[in-house]
């Protein structure tokens, strides 16, 4: 049986635990608005960019694009893994990691070579141990850009351009609800030309008969580069708004915890003190007894 | 009253303008050119520069940065990374820039040194097109 003392610092310890819990809670949840609003605000530029990219990949040829060559003989391929720069977030990040473990083994069993880019210290704490990790760009998560995406993008083009990588794909938490954050791997390089989505309604508007400045060859070239800055913009996007969607759910059930140990321990402690009462009475009583003799 | 065209400017953090005008005047890769109402489709490509559009003969300008521009159903799109408004210019901030930019260029240009080369020119144009939009707002 503990001592009275020592369950009443017990419960004073988790009361404060639960403090820190409640307050990180609050926390995510204000960062996790404002991530949100980064997302929803990117949207409108991303639907347009890949409206503008469908619609002139239509009519391009896409074989004479560096960043569009499919290689026949894939050998290496590079992962760029985003993750968060923080923990306390539940299972987020070992999801992601996770699944990029995953894609590893399951590349290498091709008698594929793999290495990593991470975005994010998490993931490169992890994925360090395998040893190939190429290049990290680590705390960056909390205040981004877009010029830090394309600081990666650039990096990760120019690996590829350059042969050091057949195919680069990127793994990140997709942000699908509060409650829902799912790890994800979209390939990235070579880019796939986007088919435009047929939409009847839109068929005239569609009909492509743009005036193009410079030539369409040109613009690609222009546009290509962009595509893999949104591209991995809008994964750190994802990654930030989850990030901070998974803190709040693990930091919401973490309070939820202390609350039901406290619950518990208040009731070790109040049977504590009742033993003792008791005990303190027989020893009266039974003093009283001696005493009558 | 004239015919207008809408016009729509959008960067990853958002769209900042989205108005009915007169005309809009902008750098495209192969110089600049002006939009009037029902412009046939046109995709072009954005150097950094100043954006002007005519709104009831009032006119505003908007410094860019690089990205594309895409016209149809009389409505004109850009695409850009950064948009600054031309009367929120600090000009002497923008002057010094330039005056950095052009230094950095010569020596870069000393050494021979491509990289910073294309840096420094990029740093000069953006200053450039902060200062011009500047004077016109």
């Amino acid at each position: 049986m503990p001592s009275l003392k020592d369950v009443q610092d017990k419960i004073v310890g988790v009361k404060k635990t639960s403090q820190i819990t409640s307050a990180m809670n609050m926390v995510a949840s204000a960062k996790l608005r404002g991530a949100q609003e980064k997302m929803e605000n990117f949207e409108p530029y991303a639907n347009k960019f890949n409206e503008a990219m469908s619609n002139i990949s239509d009519g391009a040829n896409t074989d004479s694009f560096p960043l569009m060559e499919v290689r026949e003989e894939v050998k290496s391929i590079e992962l760029v893994v985003c993750t968060s720069d923080r923990g306390l977030c539940g299972s987020f990040n070992s999801n992601i990691i996770k699944l990029a473990m995953k894609k590893m083994r399951a590349y290498e069993a091709e008698g594929k070579e793999v290495s990593f880019l991470c975005v994010g210290k998490k993931g490169h704490q992890a994925l360090k141990k395998t040893g190939k990790v190429r290049v990290q760009y680590l705390d960056i998560m909390g205040d981004f850009q877009m010029f830090n995406a394309r600081e990666i993008a650039q990096d990760a083009a120019l690996n590829f351009t350059n042969g050091a990588a057949d195919k680069v794909e990127v793994i990140y938490g997709h942000f699908k609800s509060v409650a829902v954050q799912r790890p994800v791997a979209v390939d990235m390089l070579p880019i796939t030309p986007i088919k435009g989505e047929e939409d009847p309604a839109d068929t005239e508007k569609q009909s492509g008969d743009y005036i193009y400045e410079p030539s369409t060859e040109e613009i690609m070239d222009v546009m290509q580069p962009l595509y893999l800055n949104v591209t991995i913009y809008n994964a750190m996007l994802q990654v930030g708004a989850s990030e901070q969607a998974a803190r709040m759910t693990s930091m919401d059930n973490a309070t939820n915890a202390c609350k039901d140990i406290v619950d518990d321990l208040t009731l070790v402690f109040n049977k504590a003190r009742q033993a003792s009462v008791t005990s303190e009475l027989l020893d009266i009583v039974g003093g009283a007894e001696a005493l009558k003799g | 009253m004239a015919q207008q065209i809408h016009l729509e400017v959008v960067t990853p953090a958002g769209a900042v303008v989205s108005e009915d005008v007169d005309i809009v005047n902008a750098p495209g890769y192969g110089g600049d050119f002006g939009v009037l109402a029902n412009h046939a489709p046109f995709l072009s490509t954005i150097k950094i520069g100043m954006l002007t559009y005519e709104q009831n003969k009032e006119r505003s300008s908007l410094m860019i940065s690089g990205g594309f521009s895409e016209v149809s159903n009389n409505k004109i799109t850009f695409l850009v990374e950064s948009v600054e408004f031309g009367k929120d210019i600090d000009v002497d901030r923008a002057m010094k820039a330039k005056e950095r930019a052009e230094k950095r260029l010569a020596k870069a240009a000393a050494h021979d040194d491509k990289f910073n080369q294309v840096r420094a020119e990029a740093a000069l144009q953006r200053s450039l097109a902060r200062i011009k939009a500047s004077k016109v707002a």
